[in-house]
């Protein structure tokens, strides 16, 4: 066992038992803590809100990458080629909206809650997503799909059986980024009511309690870059396994 | 049997292939040789249908190419690309199953395939087999490219430049492997190359490529004795003529009985091997051996020579 392996599995051990029993952390947290505040929040558990924006930001991450991955193909296909400009810009927009104007609008129409937050990271997701398909699809080496013709696969056959697999780890490395992305970004919902861990910081904000926004923000950093860290270590594999690169021995 | 003709591709002006017609009969291995940009990957793969002509007729056994889906087509057709073109996600093993399984054969037969081809090319199935294509060196990779190429036994099989990549000694093994596959399954070839060598050594005729066009289109001697146009002869190379013609024979070919002193040679080298023989050891005749080793006879070096002259 490595030794990096090892701390990233002392982090994530911490990580679990900090939401799990944050209370046996308050010793960490009672020197940020002024005029007697608790040092730990306890509205709502810690465990919940993780688990619930954890929730969100998945349901948002795989309908981003659905409809990304999807819009990719498609545009990539000789019939789409006309669409590529337009699946573009719409993907650009999605981009330059920051977040909070995404939920500002979203909210007088889908109410408060998880609903807006749950369209803004998905809007959010869009573009690394489709921006790395187009890549993966679009930079396959020619004698390998030329040679997918000539061995008579249709074209559904060499979609599916050669470019989606050699394209995988650089779609994969697209959704790493907008994760991450969401991951950090949840934390606005609360603002609009969702549930996530951005409620502990805001508490924090709101009664001036540092300690709560350090526990807040710690958990979010935290999730964000072992979250990174495991995907990147999967796309390693997936590029040694589909005999990209070879794999360091 | 393909029957090529008045096929053309044209790119808006530029006319890459032009009005090319040939016939390749069954069991004849045809060599396309040409400089680059000759056209004669484009030629290869309208045969295919990788290309769509622009105008002119490919029939295959009397059928024409159009009369059925392109990728029904080509799983009947064996394709090596120039440069290989192995799925790099995929193992050996699998590479070589690829034409097999999209014509739904059962497992079994298909394992039992991938493994009699990997042995036909000197590749160990327990060895080789689950590798990805990364882990191979070049001239592996572009066998496993041939066998991929062969494994649904294609009737037909088209080559581009499939020894390219390999060095001298690689490249003349893979080259006899080839002719002892043509042999065994009487698979009719079309192999393209710029390498006039090549050409002579494997083909039964030589189609030659200019700018699009077909200059001569006639078995190895004929090409060699009554080039077409300058650039014909200039392509086989005005003072390798003699020799390009005694590499056609056998040393089989020209044997006699009676006896000869010195080290042997083998009566399936070629005359161009054993004049050189002749030459380098200084004498006037070689003794000649059969595959067992058993002597049959002598060979002169003054009839080498004579098959050496510019047929009339
Ligand atoms: N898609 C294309 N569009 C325009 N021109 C093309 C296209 N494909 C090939 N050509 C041109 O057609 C000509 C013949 O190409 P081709 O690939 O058939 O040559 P080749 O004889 O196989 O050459 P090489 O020995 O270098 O492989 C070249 O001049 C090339 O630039
Ligand atoms: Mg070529």
């Amino acid at each position: 066992m490595s030794i990096g392996l090892i701390i990233r599995l002392v982090v994530l051990a911490l990580l679990v038992a900090f939401i799990v029993t944050p209370e046996s952390f308050a010793f960490v947290f009672q020197p940020l803590t002024r005029n007697g505040q608790p040092a730990i929040y306890t509205q709502n558990s810690l465990l919940n809100l993780t688990l619930s924006h954890l929730t969100i930001v998945a349901i948002a991450t795989i309908a981003a990458t659905l409809v990304a991955v999807g819009l990719a193909i498609l545009v990539t296909r000789p019939f789409g080629a006309e669409f590529l400009p337009l699946s573009r810009s719409i993907a650009n927009i999605g981009q330059t909206f920051p977040p909070v104007a995404v939920l500002a609008l979203a909210v007088p129409v889908l109410g408060f809650g998880t609903a807006p937050t749950l369209v803004a990271l998905f809007l959010y997701g869009l573009l690394p997503i489709f921006e790395n398909a187009l890549t993966g699809l679009t930079t396959l080496p020619p004698t390998v799909t030329e040679a997918a013709r000539g061995v008579g696969m249709t074209d559904r056959q060499r979609l599916l059986d050669v470019e989606l697999p050699l394209a995988t780890p650089v779609i994969l490395a697209g959704i790493r980024l907008s994760v991450v992305i969401s991951v950090a970004t949840a934390t606005i919902g609360s603002t609009v009511a969702a549930s996530t861990l951005g409620e502990v910081i805001i508490a924090g904000l709101l009664s001036n309690n540092l300690a709560f926004v350090a526990q807040g923000g710690l958990v979010v950093g935290v999730m964000a870059v072992l979250i990174y860290d495991a995907l990147s270590a999967l796309e390693r594999i997936l590029m040694a396994r589909t005999g990209q690169r070879r794999e360091i021995s | 049997m393909i029957e090529i003709e008045a096929l053309t591709k044209d790119y808006l002006d530029l006319t890459v292939v032009d009005h090319v017609s040939m016939t390749v009969e069954d069991g004849e291995l045809a060599v396309i040789v040409g400089t680059s940009g000759s056209g004669k990957t484009t030629l290869l793969r309208m045969i295919n249908r990788l290309i769509e002509p622009t105008s002119g007729t490919v029939k295959i056994d009397g059928q024409d190419t159009r009369s059925e889906p392109a990728f029904e087509l080509r799983r009947r057709i064996g394709y090596a690309i120039q440069g290989h073109g192995l799925f790099p996600h995929r193992t050996v093993g699998q590479n070589i199953a690829t034409v097999p399984e999209l014509l739904g054969w059962d497992k079994q037969k298909t394992a039992q395939r991938v493994d009699e081809l990997l042995n036909l090319f000197q590749l160990d199935p327990a060895e080789f087999r689950d590798r990805l294509p990364s882990e191979l060196s070049g001239g592996q990779q572009q066998r496993v490219g041939v066998a991929r190429a062969l494994a649904a036994e294609p009737k037909l099989l088209l080559m581009d430049e499939p020894y390219g990549a390999l060095d001298p000694i690689i490249r003349s093994k893979a080259q006899s492997d080839l002719l002892a596959i043509q042999k065994r399954f009487g698979t009719t070839i079309v192999l393209v190359t710029h390498d006039m060598e090549e050409a002579i050594h494997l083909g039964t005729r030589i189609a030659v490529m200019d700018k699009g066009k077909l200059l001569q289109y006639a078995p190895p001697h004929e090409i060699i004795a009554n080039p077409a146009t300058p650039f014909v002869a200039e392509l086989i190379g005005t003072g390798e003529r003699p020799f390009r013609l005694l590499s056609l024979w056998k040393v089989r070919d020209l044997v006699e009985p009676g006896p000869a002193q010195g080290e042997p040679i083998s009566a399936d080298a070629s005359l161009r091997d054993a004049y050189a023989e002749c030459l380098w050891s200084g004498r006037e005749m070689l003794p000649v051996i059969d595959e067992s080793g058993a002597l049959i006879g002598r060979i002169r070096r003054d009839d080498i020579a004579h098959k050496a002259e510019r047929p009339q």
